[in-house]
Order: C-alpha cells, then sequence, then structure tokens
C-alpha cells in the first residue's frame, strides 16, 4: 500500500516535508537528518541537486528512507539526466521501494555550483510526467518497447502560482494533470492574496477535483536569509510586508518571527477550500518542523480521518 | 532583424502566414515529392531558416509547432522547454537563466490568448523532441511525418491542427 497515496484517500489534511540530503557517503547520516519526521509527516521530499548543488543522489537517498520505513518522495529534474538515464533510474527506484515520484524541470545550472556543467532538458516537467504515466499504465518505455514489470508509481508534481504570467498558471495545472499528475506540491506561499486568486481559478476549472494540493511552506530564519532568498532562489516570491515585519523585529527574534509568519501562512492556506495538505520545507531548521505542525494543531494525532 | 521580431507582436498576422504556408505545402506534395525531397529539402531549409530565425529567432529543431505556442519559438527558452514556462520566471517576467530577456513561454501565453485560430492549442500537450530532426525543414516533416518517422504525438499534433483548422 502507497502509505502517501492513503493519506490524501483518508486524511482531512495531509503534510509532507522536503529533506536536502547531506553531502555524505554515509548513510547514517541522512538517517540521522530524517528522524526529526519519523511519525510526524505522511511523506518525504528528497531533492534532486536542488538549486543546482550537488548532493548525494536523490534515488540513492530515498532508497535509504524507504529500507527505514519511510515514505519517500523522490524527486527528478530534468535538468541533469536525459530519457533514457531517468527511465532507468525509475525502474531502479521501484525496484527499491520507492512509489512516489515529484516530476520538476530544475532550476537552471547558472544558480548551482557547477554553473560551468551541460544543461541537459531533454525532457520537461510535463513530458517527464507523462513518460513515467506511460510505463506505469502502458507498461512501455517511451520508445515503445514492452516493460515486463510497470513501476507502480503515484505521480507528482510541483506548481507555482507566485510567478508570472499568473492568469495561466492554473491552465499549466490543467495540463500537468492531463499529463499525470495525482498531487501537487507548490512553490513556498507567503503572499496569501495571490494563491487565493490562483485558487479561485482553480476552482473554477473543477482542477481541487482532479488533483490533491498540497501548499509550500516554511520558516523564514532572518531578514536577511528572506532578501537573499527572494533574490537568488529561482521562483520564490516573498512580499515586501513579510520582509518590512522581519526587518523591523530585532535580529535576535527574527528566527521566532518567521516561525510566527509559517504558522499564521498555514492557518490560512488550511482554510482556502480546494487545498489538501501542506508541503514544508525549512531548509537547515528541519528541527522545528514538528513544533511549527503542533503549533498549527497538524500533529499527527490530531490528524483525524475524513469521515 | 528587429523589425521582423516585432512582427511576433501580430500573432494573428502570423498565425494566418502559418496556416497558409502548411496548405500550400500540403497542396504542393505531389510536384515535391516529384522533384524529390533530398534536392527539395536544401532549398525549404535556407527559406525556413532565413524567415523563421528573422522573424521568431527558429532554432531549427525540425519540429515547428508555433500555432500552438502562441507563434512563439518554445526553442528559445534556455531549458528547452516545450510546455512552459516554468516555475523560475522572474516577478518582471524575465528568464530565471537569462535575466536580461522577457520570459519565452510567458509571451507565448499572452500571443497565444490574443490569436483567433489557434488559441486554444496551447493547452496541447507536446511530446519530446526526436533530436535527429534539428536542422531538417519542418515543413516537409509536416507533410511526410509519418515516412520520416516523427514522434506519433507530434505527427497527431499536426494532423488535428489540418482536421480542425484546414
Amino acid at each position: 500500500m502507497n502509505k502517501l497515496k492513503h493519506a490524501l484517500e483518508t486524511k482531512k489534511f495531509v503534510v509532507t516535508a522536503e529533506l536536502a540530503p547531506a553531502d555524505t557517503s554515509n548513510p547514517q547520516a541522512i538517517l540521522d537528518n530524517v528522524a526529526v519526521f519519523k511519525d510526524t509527516v505522511d511523506g518525504i521530499n528528497v531533492t534532486d541537486a536542488s538549486g543546482a548543488h550537488v548532493h548525494m543522489s536523490s534515488v540513492a537517498a530515498c532508497a535509504i528512507l524507504a529500507r527505514a520505513g519511510y515514505t519517500p518522495i523522490y524527486q527528478i529534474s530534468c535538468r541533469d539526466r536525459n530519457r533514457i538515464a531517468i527511465q532507468g533510474d525509475v525502474l531502479g527506484a521501484a525496484a527499491l521501494g520507492i512509489e512516489n515520484v515529484l516530476c520538476l524541470t530544475g532550476d537552471g545550472v547558472q544558480v548551482g555550483d557547477h554553473p560551468e556543467a551541460k544543461p541537459v532538458f531533454d525532457l520537461d516537467s510535463i513530458t517527464l510526467l507523462e513518460t513515467l504515466k506511460t510505463m506505469r499504465d502502458k507498461k512501455t518505455f517511451l520508445s515503445g518497447r514492452e516493460l515486463t514489470q510497470p513501476p507502480q508509481l503515484f505521480l507528482g508534481g510541483a506548481a507555482n502560482p507566485f510567478a508570472p504570467p499568473y492568469q495561466f498558471r492554473a491552465m499549466r495545472l490543467a495540463k500537468k494533470i492531463q499529463a499525470g499528475a495525482q498531487f501537487i506540491q507548490t512553490q513556498y506561499c507567503f503572499d496569501i492574496a495571490l494563491f487565493k486568486r490562483y485558487m479561485d481559478q482553480v476552482r473554477q476549472m473543477g482542477l481541487h477535483e482532479k488533483v490533491a494540493i498540497l501548499v509550500g511552506v516554511g520558516p523564514l530564519r532572518s531578514a536577511k536569509l528572506a532578501n537573499w532568498m527572494r533574490e537568488n532562489v529561482p521562483g520564490v516570491w516573498i512580499p515586501d510586508e513579510i520582509i518590512q515585519r522581519l526587518e523591523q523585529t530585532p535580529p535576535k527574534q527574527q528566527r521566532q518571527e518567521g516561525i510566527k509568519i509559517c504558522t499564521e501562512i498555514i492557518e490560512e492556506v488550511k482554510a482556502i477550500d480546494g487545498v489538501r495538505g501542506i508541503h514544508i520545507m525549512a531548509y537547515k531548521q528541519e528541527d522545528i518542523v514538528p513544533d511549527i505542525l503542533k503549533a498549527v494543531n497538524l500533529h499527527p494525532d490530531q490528524l483525524l480521518p475524513q469521515l | 532583424m528587429s523589425v521582423f521580431r516585432k512582427l511576433q507582436d501580430q500573432p494573428k498576422l502570423l498565425e494566418r502566414a502559418y496556416q497558409w504556408t502548411h496548405k500550400t505545402v500540403r497542396w504542393a506534395r505531389p510536384i515535391l515529392e516529384r522533384i524529390g525531397y533530398e534536392r527539395v529539402e536544401p532549398v525549404f531549409v535556407v527559406a525556413e531558416e532565413i524567415s523563421k530565425k528573422a522573424i521568431f529567432n527558429c532554432q531549427m529543431c525540425g519540429q515547428c509547432t508555433l500555432h500552438t505556442t502562441g507563434m512563439t519559438c518554445p526553442m528559445n527558452c534556455p531549458k528547452n522547454l516545450r510546455n512552459g514556462p516554468c516555475g523560475g520566471v522572474r516577478h518582471d517576467g524575465h528568464c530565471e537563466v537569462k535575466p536580461e530577456m522577457p520570459c519565452v513561454w510567458l509571451q507565448a501565453w499572452e500571443r497565444s490568448a490574443n490569436m483567433t485560430i489557434y488559441a486554444d492549442d496551447i493547452m496541447i500537450i507536446q511530446p519530446p523532441l526526436d533530436r535527429r530532426q534539428e536542422g531538417k525543414s519542418a515543413f516537409i516533416n509536416m507533410v511526410e511525418a509519418e515516412k520520416r518517422g516523427l514522434p506519433t504525438q507530434w505527427q497527431a499534433i499536426i494532423e488535428h491542427d489540418v482536421e480542425k483548422h484546414g
């Protein structure tokens, strides 16, 4: 049984969290980093060289998690591998007990630690979704060649309602659903007004009934970091009000204020019709995730099954 | 050059030009076949390279799909997205990879919304590119898609266009 799929079918509100694999060849280090998520979240995204920085491969880290009883979500970016490599990796991942895949286009190499590398982009997020759906449902590779045993996959995609062209973002979501997306995780939500407008459009098109939407959230550690993220992390939009609020807070209390902003945003998105959960990204602050979830009454004990 | 590029802000004019060209090539197909594609193709390649480069900054992928992308060439996207835009578009509407360039896919969606014949076709999912077609004539590929073994999904898009729009 796929635990993430099961959670989305039975729980009122689902929580996933992000883990960036460490720069290590030691599997225990991965398990130590993820321990904070034990019994607190329904799925753990393992990033695939996020921000175009090299880390332990997503597929290997996911396999370590799966073996330890976690529910990993294998992130695949199209930036570093072509269709031959990706399809082979997915078969291997399924053989290692990985069932959830998040299909991404990927940040450009220019933001990473190897900006001189060759960007691949043989597929894009939508053709990647279609490729994996083909492998699962038609039991063939993209070439049409048959698979002996297809991978049992639960497919996800990303959405960024916070990047232009805003008026067409819901239509692109519709394309992702058509391509095979069963769940969606959004980019960081710091702009509730913008997100509400997006969800209005999503509901109008009936898309929230076809796909489970999890809203990306996360605590901002400081005003300085918030400014840096806005300038340097592709696709992240932080409105001036939030930056100002952090800047007006004394430096020592900024971390606490960041957590407060995060919990406020979670409370607001919980109330939006069509939202099925949150995806919490607390890069290098994973230790505070359980406290944030408790503060917004999302600790697993309080998650009631939907009747 | 820039005068031709400005034509992209007239997507209605361009979609008509596209429709007319596609129709003409289909009509001329028996003639082209009789002359022999090996002789015709180099002429088409030069003509397409000059005209499409001037207007669209065409990258000669050989699998034109301009009518479904707001008469905007998606191969100008640094990530080569065939189904964009990505999530990295900057707040000012510019490209994540090339900050000085407006996002190609943002332009594609906006122009597409202004088109009359092919406006809805931007919702069609584009298949992955057949990288072997690079440098070949897209119009000959269109009329000989099956014979030349182009991706079946791309063939379906061209057939859909002919059936729906003539």
